[in-house]
């Protein structure tokens, strides 16, 4: 009894959190986006992103379980700084591949495995794969992904995982767990 | 030297539209379609911003960005249609 | 100074072209439509990305908008691959005959068979 009481009090909590994560995502936007901070401007934003927060029901934000410590912060900016190196890397080499003449591809289709925990935190690991060298993330079920290698570099699913998931990981562990 | 350079990536953007256009024609998936689709969208989407930014104009980039939201409500929808028709 | 940054911004717009036509040589050149994908994902997210940052260069008073529009294409952008990718391989889309492996067929056989 007295722990289905603490089971619930958790439940509400996590979903005022959503609801209040969903409010700051959509008020910023929506303040970004007018470029002002006059009173209208500011009221009309916050009466709304107020009541779409109230009415709506499991979202998913980028502020949906991050943890929000100091080290989850700094990790962020590395995340993104690692993020546009390897974006930089995955176009260049796709342009050599392009650009040759003979087409060197190798393609497959691989399975890894992801420790992340969190809805969020997957999902951007997936985005991630997406944009880095030579990997597009096709499915994911569960702790698994598929992903489509352009030039396999090994076909099991330990190297495959340590050569295509490790690398963002270990940042998103840190933001998401 | 600046409008210059604006004026090359347009007909560089151009050149790319092109391109993609005829993998829109050529398919042979609808898979690949909706791709070049969404490539031209986004090379489309490029566009209006060198306009906004040669005609220095910041309403464009409201245009732009509403694109951007149908084009990726677009794809997906077309992606789920896709993804049953199978059935 | 703003000459330079004129130049700089106008720079990063020609280099954003450029990978823009890279993505649509490489739609032409892939052989599956795997290939395509991933090539449509990659070069028109750093395409609109260099074009957007060389556009704030050029207009900073519009940096706040392009800032959004590259938020927002670089969280769309790989997301509607992915979809697209997971209905073409639903679809059983035709793969190039160099492909190695693929174990998503390998594990999904049953089913697939289930619902044909």
């Amino acid at each position: 009894m007295h722990m289905r009481m603490e089971e619930n009090s958790k439940k509400t909590q996590s979903n005022m959190r959503q609801k209040a994560e969903l409010f700051v995502f959509l008020f910023v936007f929506w303040v970004l986006l007018n470029g002002s901070v006059a009173f209208a401007t500011l009221g009309v934003g916050a009466v709304v992103a107020l009541s779409i927060s109230m009415l709506s029901r499991r979202q998913m934000t980028f502020l949906t379980d991050f943890r929000y410590s100091p080290k989850a912060f700094w990790v962020t900016l590395q995340y993104l700084g690692f993020f546009f190196k390897e974006l930089m890397k995955a176009n260049l080499r796709l342009a050599k591949i392009v650009l040759s003449p003979s087409l060197p591809i190798n393609p497959g289709f691989v399975k890894v495995r992801t420790t992340l925990k969190s809805p969020m935190g997957r999902l951007l690991l997936a985005n991630s794969i997406t944009l880095t060298p030579g990997t597009l993330t096709i499915e994911m079920e569960g702790e698994w992904l598929y992903v489509h290698w352009v030039s396999i570099g090994t076909s099991d699913v330990e190297g495959a995982t340590k050569q295509i998931v490790a690398g963002f990981e270990q940042y998103l562990e840190v933001m998401y767990g | 030297m600046a409008n210059m350079l604006v004026y090359i990536a347009a007909a560089i953007a151009g050149v790319a539209f092109i391109l993609a256009l005829y993998r829109f024609m050529r398919g042979p998936q609808a898979v690949d379609r909706v791709v070049a689709f969404d490539v031209l969208t986004i090379i489309s989407l490029t566009g209006i911003v060198l306009i906004a930014v040669q005609e220095a104009r910041a309403i464009y980039l409201d245009v732009a960005l509403v694109y951007a939201l149908l084009s990726f409500l677009g794809v997906i929808v077309v992606a789920k249609y896709l993804e049953g028709g199978e059935k | 100074m703003t000459a330079f940054l004129d130049i700089i911004g106008g720079l990063a717009l020609v280099g954003g072209a450029v990978f823009l036509l890279l993505g649509g040589l490489g739609l032409n050149r892939m052989p599956d439509s795997f290939g395509r994908i991933q090539v449509g994902a990659k070069t028109t997210t750093l395409g609109t990305i260099l074009v957007l940052t060389g556009a704030g260069f050029l207009q900073p008073d519009m940096a706040l908008k392009l800032f959004l529009i590259g938020v927002f294409l670089l969280f769309t952008n790989p997301l509607s691959s992915q979809v697209l990718a997971r209905a073409a391989k639903r679809m059983h889309a035709p793969e190039a005959p160099e492909t190695v492996v693929d174990k998503y067929s390998e594990d999904h056989a049953e089913t697939s068979e289930d619902e044909a």
